[in-house]
This record gives structure tokens, sequence and C-alpha cells, in this order.
């Protein structure tokens, strides 16, 4: 039993691994082909990973710095397990929301203390930035998790997929909310208005700047599997999940290609503009799908 | 021993193909990047792109002539970037000096101060001739002949040598 669950878990780091880089080096060929260039070759990516991972040396700056990009690539291995993709989960039954919702925090968390070991002022403001716009984003996302767990009388991810397969896609039954977590999840992902914390030509790619060779091949690996996270929780939410592993990864491809697509098109916001947009319009818009949906649920 | 060659192979390949870019663009020259990076020339197809700091680069771009102040930092940002790491001069001036060879405040020869892989002539070389130095770049550290990295560390102190001539004393002092 034990066994079978670090087996299923290998298999889906590994997968997530390949079927993640390869479509973010995809994704690099939409947004060429919206500028009118040819792009460079989906598996640019794999090349960018792993010309890092070969560098022969790669400054370190301390075990604070060392123990904080470990702990940020481990925390978002270890949430991967706890969501269902399609039928696969990893542990059965196992697919709490709260869950996730804690461990994905050990990912940012650990990279706040890394980049503070860095001692680089580029490096602080950039984390203090990423908070900042944390506190922006997951205030309406949650609204809309809650408002749907109270609906449905659960917090798995697992159960709120179930439901959705008797009564039809959250998104058709709360589009509103549907519409409010999408733009919370580019928040998250940190996609173009809401890129202030990685802002290259202002604060030099923010917190990573000081990281060198093995260091960022681990956190764009790191990058890569949280985007597989947040995306997979919108899918698992809003639309279904999917009867198999497939289903659910051409739901997943559709939403993230959306994503980068909508992105391609936007400038940059400022941190103070993005949580003040969240906090206006996402937050506004979130109380209204809530008391739209508990009226309808309550009458 | 073998697998040990291969395996450097494969490295190069990789590396040969993911190049990211820290364009240090004191001089001039730095009009003819944009162009090379935006949709006209499209250098992100060959897997080249610019990056913000010299930790995460790969190729430091020197573009034009090179004022002696500058030469500090260029060595500070140079030695601040990670192994294999590759300078690229660009434009005449960093290969003789150009039209201002005889000036008292340009340094005349990048070579003795940093290890050059790559030369591209011209005052001022176009995109076309910006790419076609980068294919020959890729192929040259494809083939793993493009070892100037190696060559400073072996070489350290006639290359510092070469820049306390240059800078004096002053080479390590924060001002």
């Amino acid at each position: 039993m034990i066994l079978n669950i670090i087996f299923r878990g290998l298999i889906l780091i590994f997968g997530a691994f390949l079927f993640q880089v390869a479509l973010s080096g995809f994704s690099r060929k939409v947004v060429a082909r919206i500028q009118k260039r040819y792009g460079p070759v989906f598996w640019q990516n794999f090349r960018d990973i792993f010309k890092f991972l070969f560098k022969e040396t790669s400054i370190s700056h301390g075990f604070i710095f060392d123990f904080g990009v470990l702990m940020a690539f481990g925390g978002t291995m270890a949430t991967l397990i706890f969501l269902p993709y399609g039928s696969f989960e990893v542990i059965p039954g196992q697919t709490n929301f709260i869950v996730v919702i804690y461990l994905l925090a050990i990912g940012l968390l650990g990279m706040a203390m890394s980049a503070v070991g860095s001692a680089n002022p580029n490096a602080s403001i950039g984390i203090s930035r990423a908070l900042t716009q944390m506190l922006g984003y997951e205030l309406p996302f949650l609204i809309v998790v809650l408002v749907m767990m109270y609906i449905n009388k659960t917090s798995s991810i697992g159960g709120l997929v179930q439901s959705q397969i008797q009564n039809g896609w959250n998104l058709w039954s709360m589009p509103i909310g549907a519409g409010v977590s999408f733009v919370s999840v580019m928040g998250m992902l940190g996609k173009k208005p809401f890129d202030s914390p990685i802002a290259p030509a202002e604060i030099a790619s923010g917190p990573l700047v000081e990281y060198s060779g093995k260091y960022l091949g681990i956190l764009m690996l790191q990058h890569d599997f949280a985007t597989v996270i947040e995306v997979g929780l919108f899918v698992n939410l809003f639309l279904g999940g999917g009867s198999n592993i497939l289903i659910f990864a051409i739901k997943y491809i559709v939403v993230y290609i959306l994503m980068v697509i909508i992105s391609s098109f936007l400038p940059r916001f400022k941190v103070e503009e993005s949580v003040k947009f969240f906090w206006k319009w996402g937050l506004s818009l979130a109380f209204l799908q809530a008391v739209i949906s508990l009226g309808i649920y309550l009458i | 021993m073998y697998t040990k060659k291969l395996m450097e192979k494969i490295k190069n390949i990789i590396r040969g193909h993911s190049l990211f870019m820290l364009h240090y663009c004191t001089g001039c020259g730095a009009i003819e990047l944009p162009p090379t990076m935006t949709s006209r020339f499209d250098m992100e197809r060959l897997g080249i792109a610019p990056m913000a700091t010299p930790r995460q680069a790969d190729i430091l771009l020197i573009t034009g002539y090179l004022s002696a102040k500058t030469l500090r930092r260029v060595i500070y940002t140079y030695e601040q970037m990670q192994s294999p790491k590759w300078v690229v001069g660009f434009g005449s001036c960093t290969i003789n000096g150009g039209i201002y060879y005889d000036s008292y405040s340009t340094i005349n020869e990048l070579d003795l101060y940093l290890p050059v892989d790559l030369y591209l002539a011209g005052c001022m070389p176009r995109p076309e001739a910006i790419i076609n130095g980068f294919e020959r770049l890729i192929e040259k550290i494809e083939n793993g002949d493009a070892d100037g990295w190696k060559h400073y560390k072996q070489n350290r102190e006639w290359y510092k040598k070469n820049q306390k001539q240059a800078l004096g004393d002053s080479l390590y002092t924060t001002r």
C-alpha cells in the first residue's frame, strides 16, 4: 500500500514535470505567434532548466538561502499529491482544499526566506510585492470557494468534482465566481498584469535576482509545479475535473493557453494597483456571487 | 571515460541552445539589439533571451567602446557570472579601439582584460551580422571550442596584471 502510494507519487511528479515544462515551452511559441515571430521550439524550457542544472558553479549565500530553496521545492512537490487529476489520485480520498491552500503557502514562504537570506535589496522588494499581492488575490478566491464548499457541504476537492458530475459544472452555476477565480489564478501565477513581483526591467527579476546555476534550475522547476497546482485547482473546482486524466489534461491546456493569450496583451500593474483591482472588482464581484448563490440555495 | 566524454558532449549541446544574455550597453550600439530581439529578426528562436542579472546570464555582451571607468564594472560583472560563461565583443571598438583608438580614456583591446569568445566586427554590426555571429558562437559551444572561461581561470595572473595596468591599484576598492 505504502509502496503503491510512493510509486504513484513518483509517476505524478515525473508526469507533471514533462507535461508542464513542455506546455510552458509551447506557450512561448503561442506568444511568439501573437507577436508575429517564429518563436523557440517547444522543448526550449527543458534546455533552459537542464542548462542551469548542468552549470559548473553556483553561488550560495549561506544556510538559510539553501534551505529556503529546498523548502519551496519540497513544499510544492508535496502539494501536488493532494490534488485529484481526473480519476488519478495519489492517496485515494485525501484531496482536501484546506490542506492544498495551507501547503501552497510553504512554497512562497520558503522562497521569501531564501530571498531574504541573499540580502539583496531587489530581492526583498520583490518578496514584499509578492506577499502584498497574495493578500489581494487570495481573498476573492477564498470567498468564492468557501461559498461553493458551503453549498456542496464538503471541503474535499474530489467531493466537489463528484457533485459537479451530478449537477453540471460550477462554471455554469456560478459564472461570476468563475471569472473572479480565473483572474485570481492569473495573479497566483504572476501572469502579465500581475507580474510586478518579478518585473525584470525595474527590480531585476525580483526574488530571483541572486539565484544562479542549480538554484535557479530548481526554482524554475518549482514554478512549473506551482503552475500545475494552481491551474489544476481551477479545472477541478470550476470545470468539473475530468472522468479520466486525458480529459483533465485537455481542459488544463485550454485554461492555461487562454491565460497566456490574455496576459500577452496586457501591460503591468503596479503592486498597489493590482491589490486595489482585486479588492475593488474581485472582492465586490465575489460577494455578489456569494449573495446570489446563497440566495438560490437557501430559498 | 567514454561516458564522461559523451555526457560532456550532451551538456555542450544543451548549453549551446539555451543562452541567456546580459547586455552591457554603456557604449553605443545598443540600438541594434531591440530589432534583433523582437519580431523582425527574433533572436528567441535560437534560444537566446535577455536576462536581468549577471547571476542568471551566460553571455556577457559588451557593445561599443569601453571606457576605463566602466571596465572595472565589467570585470565585477564578469566575475559574478557563473561558469561556463562567454564574452562577446560587439563592434569594432572592442577589437582595436575603432575610431577611439587614440582616446585617453577608452580601452583599445578588450581581449587583454577579459577572455573574448566571439567578436562581431562592424561599426555598428547590423542585426543580420549579430544573428550570424551568434550562430557561430552556438557552433563553437557545441564543439567545446568556446572555453574562454577556462582560459581566464588558468591565466588569472596575466589578466589581473593587465587589469591593474589599466585601472591602477583601485581594481578592488569600492567607491
